[in-house]
């Protein structure tokens, strides 16, 4: 008898438990299983960080993925049925977090690689026609609102496979798509050495995207609104 | 005696030649000398805009971002792949040339303007029952758009499926033209209704499920379910009870279930919340009041509740286990889901969920596998969603969950295998 009392007061504990809440944070859990708790991203080295990303530039991923200029499967089932103004709206809530980034994973790539690549990120190669990344991206590489995304505290892997769906059209932007001109104009080496070292970099603090850039974009984009 | 058998051979087969051929022909008229293409009225060109999205023409006929009704998207079937037509009203690449007699005949009798046979992922074993009078509608609104050159992609079938002798075999064992006819017996609704879901709706293109040839049994009347050829989900039968039947379901909870994806009874998931988003929401409800009005009274279809066996008591605790620590959050301990502050569900109950006992389970890996949003519409603009536990769990460990819930909370569905997840998680481009 003592057992079936302390049984149903367990159980109505359990029934007792806060019900989920009726906000956007518990209506975005699809997108967190895999960026993360928060957007945090997660352990898995792949699945890119979206917390603290411009408004803008989210809401274009989401939009491209919905319209086939990004083709991964799990995000085009997720955001196959959503409104514009729904993907905005999840694209402000993801953009408004301000939360601390973990340190990189130390790299082990040779001097010279990590040379390359930093020469091509804060550079670029003028006889190559290859701008700076810093150039849009922004001197400290957090990205530029609304639209250009930070580069730092991002999975090397996922910086590699970004710059290859470039190359070879799995990943498309509004048009004139001045990323995809970007990278056919980058060798596989380059590919590398940039992923390596822009992996390697910690994200400054604070980790906001700039306001605008001191120079007017190097070439035409047609996802940064004018 | 050879040269008999042989001749007898050759009579047969030309019967048999003239008859496939005759099938393919009968009731159908020649195209007249002075047919010509023609604009339509502005009403007509209304009321096709309005068919167009009852019919969801737009989906399988616009690319993924692509220019509307331009065709180019591929229909995978088991056969290999089939493109959609561009319907813009280009001249070259486009229904430019084709009159309205010509676009009815596509309708009607599955046949394209140079007179080729059509394959039927165009539902036309379901079109076929659309009036004379909404195809010049559809056929006033399509003249209507911009023309989009662009030009058709090339069918990529396997042999014989690609050829015409072939198709002309197929329409002989399972194509009738057809046409709606009304039951007096009926109401007034139940007849609309009817003549959307049959026609223009072409629900039995999932929901009538596909025999090894990729026909819809009884001519497409049929909506006794079946799994959705290339796509690993199931088209639950809209005439079983412990399916997606719906007659013991208040006529407004039918109404809100097709117009906002979720309703006190059920949401639509998967391929249905594509039809709710792209179709269903935009019709007026009038038209949802007579779909559900025909769905009510569809008679009902066999029940397999209650006849599995427990599953083995290991897997149902391991199944126990991770309800706990993956599901209840959400879907409470007792499988009873969550309602929002507004009384609609933010989380379904599983408690008596037909999705969970559904045979076959496809839909139930499905959505534990990859998840999914409700979709965003007008009247549900802002939708939970769930999150896809495919990376995080196994497929012994999502067998576990299934099988633990086909066997709780009263429900008692056969146990769910890893090989069952193993064969329906597909991808979730599927």
């Amino acid at each position: 008898m003592r057992a079936a009392v302390l049984l149903l007061a367990l159980l109505a504990g359990g029934a007792a438990a806060a019900p989920p809440p009726d906000t956007l944070a518990q209506r975005v859990q699809p997108c967190t299983a895999c960026h993360g708790k928060e957007g945090r991203a997660a352990a898995d080295g792949y699945h890119p960080r979206i917390a603290g990303k411009p408004a803008l530039y989210l809401y274009h991923q989401l939009v491209n993925f919905r319209e086939g200029r990004r083709r991964y499967g799990p995000m085009v089932y997720l955001v196959d049925h959503l409104s514009d103004d729904y993907l905005r709206e999840i694209a402000g809530h993801f953009a408004a977090l301000e939360l601390p980034y973990p340190l990189p994973a130390p790299v082990s790539d040779p001097a010279a690689t990590l040379q390359h690549g930093e020469r091509l990120v804060l550079q670029g190669d003028a006889a190559r026609k290859l701008p700076a990344c810093v150039a849009c991206h922004g001197q400290a590489l957090t990205g530029v609102a609304p639209a250009i995304p930070g580069l730092l505290g991002l999975p090397r892997d996922y910086l590699k496979g970004q710059i290859g769906a470039w190359t070879n059209g799995q990943r498309r932007a509004h048009a004139p798509d001045c990323m995809a001109d970007i990278a056919k104009r980058l060798t596989p080496e380059d590919v590398s050495a940039v992923a390596a070292w822009l992996a390697s970099r910690p994200v400054p603090v604070p980790s906001k995207a700039a306001a605008s850039l001191p120079e007017p974009l190097p070439l035409d984009c047609g996802s940064v609104p004018r | 005696m050879l040269r008999r058998g042989l001749l007898l051979t050759l009579v047969l087969l030309a019967a048999f030649a003239g008859l496939v051929a005759w099938l393919n022909v009968r009731g159908e008229a020649p195209i007249a000398a002075d047919a010509a293409p023609a604009d339509g009225t502005p009403q007509q060109i209304e009321r096709g805009e309005y068919l167009a999205l009852a019919g969801n023409c737009m989906t399988c006929h616009t690319t993924r971002g692509g220019l509307p009704y331009a065709g180019g998207r591929g229909i995978a079937t088991p056969f290999g792949t089939v493109y959609a037509g561009n319907l813009t009203p280009d001249v070259e690449t486009g229904l430019g040339r084709w009159s309205a007699e010509h676009f009815w005949r596509a309708l009607h009798h599955g046949r394209s303007f140079d007179g080729r046979l059509l394959y039927p992922a165009f539902p036309y074993p379901d079109t076929t029952r659309v009036t004379r009078e909404d195809s010049d509608a559809l056929y006033a609104y399509l003249r209507s758009l911009p023309a989009v050159k662009q030009a058709n992609t090339p069918h990529a079938l396997q042999f014989p499926y690609d050829t015409q002798a072939a198709l002309a075999v197929w329409r002989a064992l399972f194509f009738r033209p057809g046409a709606f006819e009304p039951e007096a017996s009926q109401s007034a609704d139940w007849n609309r209704g009817a003549y959307l879901v049959r026609g223009l709706g072409h629900c039995a293109a999932c929901h009538g499920g596909r025999n090894f040839l990729g026909a819809t049994p009884q001519g497409g009347l049929s909506l006794a379910g079946g799994l959705i050829p290339m796509r690993n989900w199931y088209a639950p039968a809209l005439s079983a009870p412990d399916q997606a039947g719906v007659a013991d379901w208040p006529l407004d909870d039918i109404v809100a279930l097709l117009r906002t994806g979720v309703s006190p009874r059920g949401s639509a998931l998967g391929p249905m919340a594509d039809v709710v988003y792209r179709s269903l929401q935009h019709l007026r409800v009038d038209d949802l009041r007579a779909i559900a009005t025909f769905l009510k009274a569809l008679p009902p279809t066999g029940s397999q509740a209650g006849d599995g066996k427990p599953p083995d008591p290991a897997l149902r605790e391991l199944g126990a286990k991770r309800y706990e620590k993956h599901c209840a959050e959400c879907h409470g301990a007792q499988g009873e889901g969550v309602k929002s502050s507004a009384g609609t569900w933010m989380y379904p109950p599983l408690a008596g969920n037909r999705t969970v006992t559904m045979d076959p389970p496809a839909n139930l890996v499905r959505v534990i596998v990859h998840g999914g949003f409700l979709p965003a519409t007008a009247g549900n603009p802002r939708p939970f969603g769930m999150p896809p536990f495919g990376l995080a769990l196994d497929d012994d460990e999502i067998a576990a969950i299934a099988s633990f819930l086909r066997s709780s909370w009263g429900a008692a569905a056969q146990p769910v295998s890893p090989q069952d997840v193993a064969r329906f998680r597909g991808s979730a481009g599927d």
